[in-house]
């Protein structure tokens, strides 16, 4: 069953279309990812289906709810992490979580939410006290609180070192296991590699790609690229395919839908002369090579 | 309706925890009348004042004790709600199911709590420390005048937080309203004959009549029990005068109400400073105000 259908969704400012005719169906319990470069009306989308903005047109299903009137009964369904942390910064973080769990019918255990974002040691501090990145994780523990079966996350580890978004990663990995769907934005193209079942890319106020993080954009169907340097005196001209050479690096350049093969033809040349082929490697275009081919200019990142 | 009732008092508990932590606005509510008090009882000793009948503490506890009210309710509330809403606290809440009446019940309801907290002491200090005399006769009016003066005040609060861009303007605006006006409504100094306008702009502003209707309680020469629409004033002469509330309350009332409409009307749970004013890249349009888009920047 879909937890989000969209159908046909506009959002107009004035003049400006910042949604232009979004689709979008996001299955019960899968990571769905939104990318998109600043102004592509990432947010927007997402804050319509959250209920905290009107649309100019169009349908939208969130677990039943049309959510502009969804009102309570849809609002306990959800939980929402915002971009920015919104905290009352005198408060302690254990009474912070307490007060978001009671407004809930069925909340998690304060105790275990606490554990899982991992505040244990700072549940008595407050709030003004605690790192940017335990800010975040304790707005992640706000929105898991009510044990929603959506739980939507806007840009979750931005500002996170390494480690704390490994962790974050983790946490969101763990949510899936308890089956939530999770509709998460994000500039990170690994976050969106290492967490997303579907990615979307957004742009200019509509859906470029769709797709697995390994396929979208063709990604799957694209030719791989075949790098590695050739010892001084080999002349590139005679490797097997169609060498480019890289006038900077002087990388040799092969390009092909069918690496396998090529590579077969290329080690077996590079043998027969005994060759050595220095830093031979295979890549298929990275999904930011997407993102960046499909948003085009628009990205000002 | 049970579960709601106890989350309108957890929300207020909640507010109450962040006022005492606030110890700044703790200090202006609470002690800043206070002090006003013992300096005025320190200039002009106590002793009683002729034209109004009564002793310079007896004046100014009820008054400076409305002041107090008036703060706790107008000024704190107006910046607190407004402060929480640039940091995005209000929008984050109404992505909850908390009803967006309970949260705004618990506002109201810290507010009106630090109300009774500031004029219980301010009239405590008074008859402990001035010998202010507490008069049973006319003590539920004053409830009443102080339950009607209190909402009222807290409606304005939430008004100009619903009409003010952003909650750094919130003190000045507030102070800027409530203190000048607080010396045209008999809370600093009683005005004995003042001008016809003088006394015409105090008593368009709901504070004089907070003022009156409160303070009128604790004048031991004013007969009734305050439950009448007009009254007459305490005449040095004859030594007599009757309390009335009745149209203080309507007073107030009207404008307790009409804040309350418009600050339903215009109350907005979106930070405007934060996304607002922002240029478009795509050069078509420049929007501002508080529905925009509000990608990461």
């Amino acid at each position: 069953m879909a937890a989000i259908t969209v159908r046909g969704l506009t959002k107009h400012y004035g003049s400006l279309r910042a949604v232009d005719g979004i689709d979008l169906t996001i299955e019960e319990g899968e990571v769905f990812a939104l990318l998109g470069p600043n102004g592509a009306g990432k947010s927007t989308t997402v804050e319509i289906m959250e209920g905290h903005r009107d649309r100019t047109g169009g349908d939208v299903d969130v677990l039943g709810f049309d959510p502009a009137s969804g009102g309570r009964a849809f609002r306990e369904r959800i939980g929402i992490v915002l971009q920015q942390t919104a905290l009352e910064r005198e408060l302690k973080v254990e009474e912070a979580i307490h007060t978001y769990a009671a407004m809930y019918p069925r909340s998690r255990d304060v105790d275990e939410v606490i554990e899982i974002v991992g505040l244990t040691g700072k549940r008595s501090s407050r709030i003004k006290t605690l790192s940017g990145g335990q800010q975040r994780r304790l707005e992640l523990a706000l929105g898991i609180v009510g044990d929603p079966d959506l739980i939507f996350l806007d840009e979750p580890t931005t500002g996170f070192d390494p480690s704390a978004r490994r962790q974050a990663w983790s946490l969101i990995d763990n949510l899936r296991s308890l089956g939530k769907t999770i509709l998460l934005t994000t500039h990170y193209m690994d976050e969106a590699q290492n967490l997303a079942d579907r990615v979307a890319v957004i742009a200019r106020g509509r859906i470029v790609a769709e797709g697995s993080p390994e396929s979208i954009g063709g990604r799957s169907d694209g030719a791989a690229r075949i790098r590695f340097r050739l010892p001084t005196g080999v002349d590139a001209a005679l490797v097997p395919g169609e060498p480019i050479v890289d006038p900077e690096s002087g990388s040799v350049l092969l390009s092909t839908p069918e690496p396998t093969r090529l590579l077969h033809e290329l080690t077996g040349w590079a043998l027969e002369r005994g060759i050595e082929l220095e830093g031979l490697a295979v890549t298929r275009p990275s999904l930011e090579d997407v993102y960046l081919q499909l948003t085009g200019d628009d990205d000002d990142g | 309706m049970a579960r709601d009732l106890r989350l309108v008092v957890q929300q207020i508990r909640y507010q109450n925890k962040i006022f005492w932590r606030t110890p700044i606005a703790a200090f202006f509510t609470l002690v800043f009348p206070l002090m006003f008090l013992v300096l005025f009882a320190s200039i002009f000793g106590n002793d009683e004042i002729e034209e109004l009948g009564i002793t310079v503490a007896q004046f100014y506890a009820p008054a400076l004790a409305v002041f107090g009210a008036a703060s706790a309710t107008y000024t704190n509330l107006a910046t607190s709600t407004a402060i929480a809403r640039d940091e995005g606290i209000l929008k984050r809440v109404r992505g909850t199911p908390l009803p967006p009446w309970i949260y705004i019940a618990g506002r109201v309801g810290s507010a009106i709590w630090i109300a009774v907290l500031a004029v219980t002491l301010m009239m405590s200090v008074g008859i402990l420390v001035y010998n202010v005399e507490l008069i049973g006769r006319t003590f539920p009016a004053a409830v009443v005048s102080f339950v009607v003066g209190a909402a009222t005040f807290a409606a304005l609060g939430l008004f100009v937080a619903a009409m003010i861009k952003n909650g750094d303007s919130a003190p000045a605006v507030t102070n800027a309203t409530l203190l000048p006006i607080a010396f045209v409504s008999d809370v600093f100094i009683a005005i004995e004959d003042p001008p016809v306008w003088l006394d015409v702009l105090g008593n368009i502003f709901p504070l004089k009549h907070f003022v009156a209707a409160f303070g009128d309680a604790f004048h031991p020469g004013l007969s009734g029990s305050g439950f009448a629409w007009t009254g007459t004033e305490f005449s040095e002469v004859t030594g007599t005068g009757e309390y009335a509330i009745g149209l203080h309350i309507a007073v107030m009332a009207a404008w307790g109400i009409a804040a309350a409409v418009l600050a339903v009307r215009y109350f907005r749970w979106d930070p405007r400073g934060m996304e607002g004013r922002v240029k478009r890249r795509r050069g078509e349009a420049t929007v501002s105000g508080n529905d925009i888009e509000s990608d990461g920047v």
